[in-house]
């Protein structure tokens, strides 16, 4: 490896990188934490989340999207960085009606972890109480988009996996939220199976497999275990790597 | 006339998805389920794109609207709350509808829209999509009587429709003839696309839609950038509340627009041109086709411009339907491409990844016409005027507390105070200069200057008189913002929002001081962390009224703590389900 010439710094740590990585791709690799909850490795970046957001001299960028360049000097793991991502977390929890105790999801769910991973101890904002629909009519999967936070994972892994492009995200502002693309706009009328990466990547509890509740019981489950920090070092999709240079132009320009 | 892509003469694409819809719109005053799924079969599109579409854009609905649909600008200068009244209110109790619902009948709906470029006209409306202007409330009785009796548009007193443009200042761009149609194609063709290019770069401009991209400097990178096509594009979706220029200039000088795009397509190898008219415009386009028509017929657009054996060239007007963040041009390819208006990730930037992945020019509307002036009079002519870092001259519009609303255009350098006087306002107390995403100044700042150096500005010119409550304006900046967020990004969406509501709270006086921090919190948060432009502007208002005005904030807020959930407005759901509006329907 000491052929590569090409190099970033993240907080002061040296980290190398080939052309064409994005600053989270070089610091996934070099085994850096950027904290973030809509990007996961395989799948094309889309920058929503906006925890990732790095500053690059008075720059602030996400690195998620940003193409890793020669020489760059990027300040992540910082307080007010970290506030900032506090911060984010927070408004993604008043956004919607994020019910850990009793949601099935408690302990698995990478918006929670994210909130104790950053150290938030309360909601700070007021709660927004949005109404937003749940779809039930699925046989095998329920969609409750009041704990959806709009990360698009769902979409971009039923469109560049799953390849049947149940998921697209509608409306404006905090109108927006998740549609099925089915004539119905029901779960019931899509493709989607519980199989399907779109139905098992939500970070949240907005897609849940039904019929198996509480398999895991609650102080076994994944950041009971873990920090987020430590799973994301494991997550890749291995069968996507082919598709990152086809299919996702559309989110990548 | 609404379908524009029809006049193309060389190749013929579909019907664009946003008139498609437009049409249906107009049709069926909404757009059904049924209808959605028509048109992605027609069109080969996803549903969820369809549909996607359709809740995106404020001028398209899923319920029905009204036979007469009204929209109120809820701008600061055109909006429906002039000198204290309330207009929609007005005309909504004269019809007895509320905003935002249909009346039972289905003859009336209104509701509520972001600026519709009317500053300079008085308080102003959109009735099925046609604007009114000079609204008082003498007028809104005559409205309702007119709605009441159900006569149509067409034949209400034409004067209601009149929009008068008046140019107070003119310079270099309104003062000089405008080139004669061809002539500086001619010229083009004779000295060479790089020549061209050179003179455009000589000149110094600068776009003028508030970034100030050098426009050589752009030309040339799309001009180099390798692609299967090139493509200009007009962004003319002038939507900062209290812009009107373009609104001016598409109405008088379009001529002289469309020769700029075609000397951009000349210089940049594009045989293809786009012209992205803001929905709130909608009733230029038959003036905008019939100029193009005449350009056609006249051989300077289509194939063989000027007998020339290799300069073809079209342009296509596509119509947009509600949507402030399309004026951002990546949001504006978006849509363009029949997508909802979400900024993309740049880079790669338009200029070698714009409309359909390829090398895109995408121009302000008098950024193209200042071209086509200097190419006719050459650059000397135009960097001789204006600052050392801003060339040539600027056109605003002007408007709120002044005597003379409407067009002035300056050399850069100008100094506020000058534009104050020219126009007529006196005490003033503040000053917007680029619209809620600009900067907001008070009196000791008027010895500043209009250029890219020192206060940038797309046009807009909001002049805030003594008498003003600037926290109203504060608020209606903020619900601005929070309405046109496209929720794409965590901050902006949710910022946005929280925003408003704070402000809304500091107005209630049910705020402390705690809540201006927060303020200073979610400003900094949305301002350096949000995907695009509009998240980085949105909460500048509140930083420079933080800075400027404090005492707008802290008049109103309380010394002691005041709960932010209010338990009696908790109640009010239940209320309207019960009917209920009594005292034992209330806690004290």
């Amino acid at each position: 490896m000491s052929a590569i010439q090409n190099t970033i710094r993240i907080d002061n740590q040296e980290i190398p990188f080939t052309p064409g990585q994005t600053i989270m791709d070089a610091a996934l690799a070099a085994k850096v934490y950027i904290p973030h909850l809509c990007h996961y490795p395989g799948l094309p970046p889309s920058g929503n989340c906006r925890l990732c957001v790095v500053e690059i001299g008075n720059r602030s960028v996400a690195a998620c999207t940003t193409p890793a360049a020669a020489d760059q000097a990027i300040c992540s793991n910082t307080p007010e960085l970290n506030q900032a991502r506090k911060a984010l977390t927070q408004m993604l929890f008043v956004e919607g009606d994020h019910i850990c105790p009793s949601c099935e999801k408690t302990g698995n769910c990478k918006l929670q972890a994210m909130a104790y991973y950053l150290g938030m101890l309360d909601d700070h904002f007021p709660q927004f109480y949005q109404r937003r629909e749940i779809d039930a009519s699925h046989p095998d999967i329920l969609l409750d988009r009041k704990r959806c936070i709009l990360c698009d994972l769902c979409v971009r892994a039923s469109r560049e996996v799953d390849g049947k492009n149940v998921f697209a995200i509608a409306g404006r502002g905090t109108q927006a939220h998740l549609i099925v693309n089915s004539p119905s706009g029901k779960l019931a009328d899509s493709p989607l199976a519980k199989t399907d990466l779109a139905t098992t990547i939500c970070p949240v509890g907005a897609i849940l497999i039904k019929q198996r509740g509480y398999q895991v019981p609650i102080g076994k489950r994944i950041y009971d275990q873990h920090t987020i920090r430590e799973t994301t070092m494991q997550e890749h999709i291995p069968s996507c790597d082919k598709l990152k240079h086809k299919g996702h132009q559309d989110t990548e320009r | 006339m609404t379908n524009s892509c029809q006049h193309n003469s060389f190749n013929l694409p579909q019907e664009h998805l946003l008139h498609r819809l437009h049409t249906l719109q107009r049709e069926y005053l909404h757009i059904s389920p049924q209808a959605m799924q028509q048109v992605a079969a027609e069109f080969n599109l996803p549903l969820s794109q369809v549909a996607g579409v359709v809740a995106f854009y404020s001028f398209f609905s899923t319920q029905p609207c009204g036979r007469f649909h009204i929209l109120f600008s809820n701008c600061t200068s055109c909006g429906y709350l002039p000198d204290g009244q309330n207009l929609m209110q007005l005309l909504a109790q004269q019809l007895q509808v509320n905003p935002g619902k249909t009346r039972t009948d289905g003859l009336i709906s209104i509701g509520e829209t972001s600026c519709i470029g009317l500053c300079d006209q008085g308080a102003s409306l959109l009735v099925n999509g046609i604007p009114l202007t000079h609204l008082n409330p003498d007028k809104i009785a005559q409205i309702a009587q007119q709605i009441t009796a159900n006569i149509s548009t067409d034949e209400w007193p034409a004067e209601w429709f009149e929009i008068h443009d008046t140019i107070h200042q003119r310079n270099l761009l309104l003062t000089t003839a405008q080139p004669a149609p061809g002539s500086t194609l001619q010229q083009a063709i004779t000295h060479g696309a790089a020549e061209t290019l050179t003179t455009i770069q000589q000149s110094g401009l600068n776009g003028r839609g508030g970034a100030g991209f050098n426009t050589g400097k752009k030309w040339q990178l799309c001009r180099e950038a390798p692609g299967d096509a090139h493509y200009v594009i007009c962004n003319a979706d002038e939507g900062e509340p209290g812009t009107f220029k373009d609104r001016v200039l598409l109405r008088h000088h379009a001529e002289t627009l469309f020769e700029g795009m075609t000397l951009c397509a000349f210089v940049i190898g594009a045989n293809k041109g786009l012209v992205y008219l803001r929905g709130e415009y909608r009733y230029l386009l038959s003036h905008l086709q019939a100029v193009l028509t005449q350009r056609r017929n006249r051989g300077l657009l289509g194939r063989h411009i000027l007998n020339h054996a290799d300069f073809h060239f079209d342009i296509d007007i596509v119509v947009g339907a509600g949507a402030y963040i399309c004026g951002e041009e990546s949001a504006l390819i978006e849509s363009l491409e029949g997508k909802s208006g979400i900024p993309r990730i740049r880079p790669p930037f338009p200029v070698t990844h714009g409309y359909l992945g390829q090398p895109t020019v995408v121009n302000n509307v008098e950024t193209l016409i200042a071209a086509a002036h200097i190419v006719a009079y050459g650059s000397s002519w135009f960097n001789s005027v204006g600052t050392q870092k801003s060339r040539g001259t600027k056109i605003l519009s002007v408007s709120g507390d002044c005597r003379l609303p409407g067009i002035y255009e300056y050399p850069f350098g100008v100094h506020i105070q000058q534009i104050l006087d020219d126009c007529g306002a006196q005490k003033v107390q503040a000053v917007q200069i680029g619209g809620p995403a600009g900067k907001l100044i008070g009196a000791p700042d008027f010895n500043h200057t209009i250029s890219f150096e020192d206060i940038s500005t797309g046009g807009s010119f909001l002049i805030f008189g003594h008498q003003r409550d600037l926290l109203t304006v504060h608020r209606n900046f903020a619900h601005f913002f929070a309405h046109e967020s496209c929720g794409f990004c965590t901050p902006c969406r949710i910022g946005t929002q929280l925003l408003k509501n704070n402000l809304d709270k500091i107005a209630e006086a049910h705020s402390t001081a705690n809540d201006i921090e927060t303020l200073k919190q979610l400003a900094f948060l949305i301002q350096h962390h949000s995907h695009c432009g509009l998240g980085h502007t949105a909460a500048n208002h509140i930083l420079d009224g933080l800075q400027h005005f404090p005492q707008v904030f802290t008049t109103h807020l309380n010394q002691n703590f005041v709960a932010q959930f209010d338990l009696d407005q908790a109640l009010e759901s239940a209320r309207q389900i019960t009917r209920r509006d009594d005292a034992a329907a209330h806690l004290d």
